[in-house]
């Protein structure tokens, strides 16, 4: 939910996944499927985004394809959306990238440039020039140029006009991706880099035309379901602020879909604060000096994929999800489990994890609720099996991992001093080369890192405002025992 | 003067199309017109649960008047047509 430009994309990708969730349920599967573009812009129609009709339905079953899980890089634009539909029934492992680009959709943004406005006062001073450490800005005599081919866009003249008459245009996806993998191609569209991609989905919030797009795999789900399979959700702590519902009600409103069981991912995370809490106090006995959270799938996807020297230094500590689905399996040998996340990333941590079969987001779950008329809030309340703790609950809160190792910690208190990376920015995941580097940390010795700006309550495929997450995660939370109290 | 009465929905289906605005739209309207309107919360009112009618969620009623697909700017402009009717 960073940087949330319109609602209207994320309404469309919602829209497009109650149709396909419908047709499913529906006696005519991939008809319906095929027909979803057409339903959703009839003949006549009005034509809200795009040039025309014809345009707004390519883009509509590209967002199906990618609604029933496919990549649009294997499009050949003449499949039909019926064999699309049928080829998901048939799907035996998720797809590895949990993010594709939708071609159609990106509108190709002009390139990244500063430039100088009509605005420019041309004044003698001429800050501008001055300022450029690149021999990129000359002057015509009416006001100030920039030579694009020498011009770095480091901004330097920007700050340094006295009028603001300096502008710099953006890219959206390019300028929310920490890590460079999203960028225009020499087709002008935008285009990941998977070899760099880290599948934060930061790009998905910041374009405007919904171009970058999550691969579904509610088809996957619900075909498991149906088929009578044992299906467990083991939730994300995150989800208690992400349905106009008490927590206590999710059982029922779960097993209305179909589930058989539902755990919470906190359950794990009281493992994950333990074996953390130790990891850390015998590391810092053995003179590391520093070591960094490992629950963040994007995070633990940005140390293999750009910072493998920071590796030494990420605690050994599994996953809150890593524990959960552990005892799962353990409870439920021949059960499937699917994790209710809050981002993308971890389609990618459960591709590594066998016993984490399919991830849906809050997205994907709340567009089932719509399909099958489910309402939260009328849902029965039941008790958890389980009983975690207040930390636990806190997990994904920015600051909560951390506040749960100083409340686990059995060292002496001063010995623990823990700081926060609160969202990767290119900013930030330069700090951490540095920190990796150099082998110091001048902040703190317990680094929490969590990709997205609040925590996991703030994951980019969350229904909530960050605020109101919050709220209701705390006031949840505040309900339980706290791991201080049981020392 | 009787009070403007604004229901906003607090279903599933209003939630997940547009959870984000429900919010802004309750803070706005609070700040905004605090003397003149009674927000009141309520349940699904099912509406959304005919056909396609869910893809324009979420719902907001302006005393019996519903603004669909709403947002803060449109249920601001009904409020605004009410005041002035009055």
């Amino acid at each position: 939910m960073n940087n949330t430009p319109e609602l209207e994309t994320r309404r469309l990708k919602r829209e497009v996944l109650v149709r396909i969730i419908k047709a499913f349920m529906s006696d005519n599967y991939a008809e319906n499927v095929r027909l979803i573009p057409y339903d959703m812009r009839p003949k006549g129609s009005e034509v809200p985004f795009r040039c025309c009709v014809y345009k707004e339905r390519a883009v509509l079953r590209s967002r199906t394809i990618a609604g029933l899980g496919f990549a649009m890089e294997d499009d050949d634009e003449r499949t039909l959306l019926s064999d699309f539909a049928q080829q998901a029934l048939t799907r035996q492992v998720p797809e590895p990238e949990p993010l594709t680009v939708l071609q159609n959709a990106c509108k190709g943004c002009p390139s990244a440039q500063v430039f100088v406005t009509e605005l420019c006062q041309n004044c003698v001073a001429k800050p501008c020039m001055k300022a450029c450490n690149f021999g990129a800005i000359s002057n015509n005599g009416k006001r100030s140029i920039i030579d694009q081919d020498k011009c770095k866009k480091c901004g330097m003249c920007m700050n340094a006009c006295p009028y603001h008459a300096i502008v710099k245009t953006i890219v959206p996806c390019e300028e929310a991706c920490p890590v460079g993998a999203i960028a225009k191609g020499e087709d002008g569209l935008a285009h990941i880099d998977k070899d760099k991609c880290i599948s934060c989905g930061k790009c998905v919030s910041a374009c405007p035309f919904g171009a970058p797009h999550a691969k579904s795999q509610v088809i996957d789900v619900l075909s498991k379901i149906k088929q009578g399979k044992e299906v467990i959700a083991m939730f994300a702590p995150a989800l208690v602020g992400h349905l106009p519902c008490t927590p206590e009600q999710f059982i029922d409103a779960f097993k209305k879909i179909g589930f058989s069981d539902v755990y919470e991912v906190a359950q794990g995370a009281d493992t994950t604060i333990q074996v953390e809490a130790h990891d850390l106090q015998e590391r810092l006995e053995q003179g590391a000096p520093f070591m960094t959270t490992s629950c963040c799938a994007a995070y633990n996807e940005l140390v293999k994929k750009h910072i493998p020297e920071i590796k030494p230094y990420v605690s050994d500590a599994h996953t809150p999800l890593y524990y959960t689905a552990e005892i799962v399996k353990k409870e439920h040998p021949n059960a499937e489990t699917v994790f209710i996340s809050p981002c993308f990333a971890k389609r990618k941590e459960a591709l590594d994890n066998p016993n984490v079969n399919n991830v849906l987001n809050f997205e994907e779950l709340g567009a089932i609720f719509i399909a099958y008329g489910i309402e939260v809030d009328t849902c029965e309340e039941k008790e958890y099996a389980f009983k975690s703790s207040k930390e636990a609950r806190d997990f994904p809160l920015s600051g909560g991992v951390a506040r749960s190792v100083q409340a686990a910690w059995k060292g002496n208190p001063e010995d623990l001093k823990p700081t926060i990376i609160n969202g990767l920015t290119k900013a930030t995941v330069r700090d951490l080369k540095v920190y990796a580097k150099t082998g110091k940390c001048q902040l703190g010795n317990l680094i929490e890192v969590m990709c997205c700006e609040g925590g996991c309550i703030a994951g980019n495929a969350g229904l909530n405002t960050v605020k109101m997450a919050l709220k209701k995660v705390t006031d949840y939370s505040s309900k339980s025992y706290s791991l201080k109290e049981d020392k | 003067m009787e009070k403007i009465k604004v229901k906003i929905c607090q279903g599933t289906t209003c939630f997940v199309m547009g959870g984000e605005v429900i919010k802004s739209i309750h803070d706005t309207l609070v700040e905004k017109y605090a003397d003149k309107i009674e927000i009141v919360p309520v349940r699904c009112l099912e509406v959304c649960h005919d056909a396609d009618s869910f893809s324009q969620a979420p719902y907001v009623y302006v005393n019996d008047e519903v603004v669909s697909a709403a947002t803060v700017d449109k249920v601001i402009s009904v409020i605004e047509s009410k005041l002035k009717n009055e």
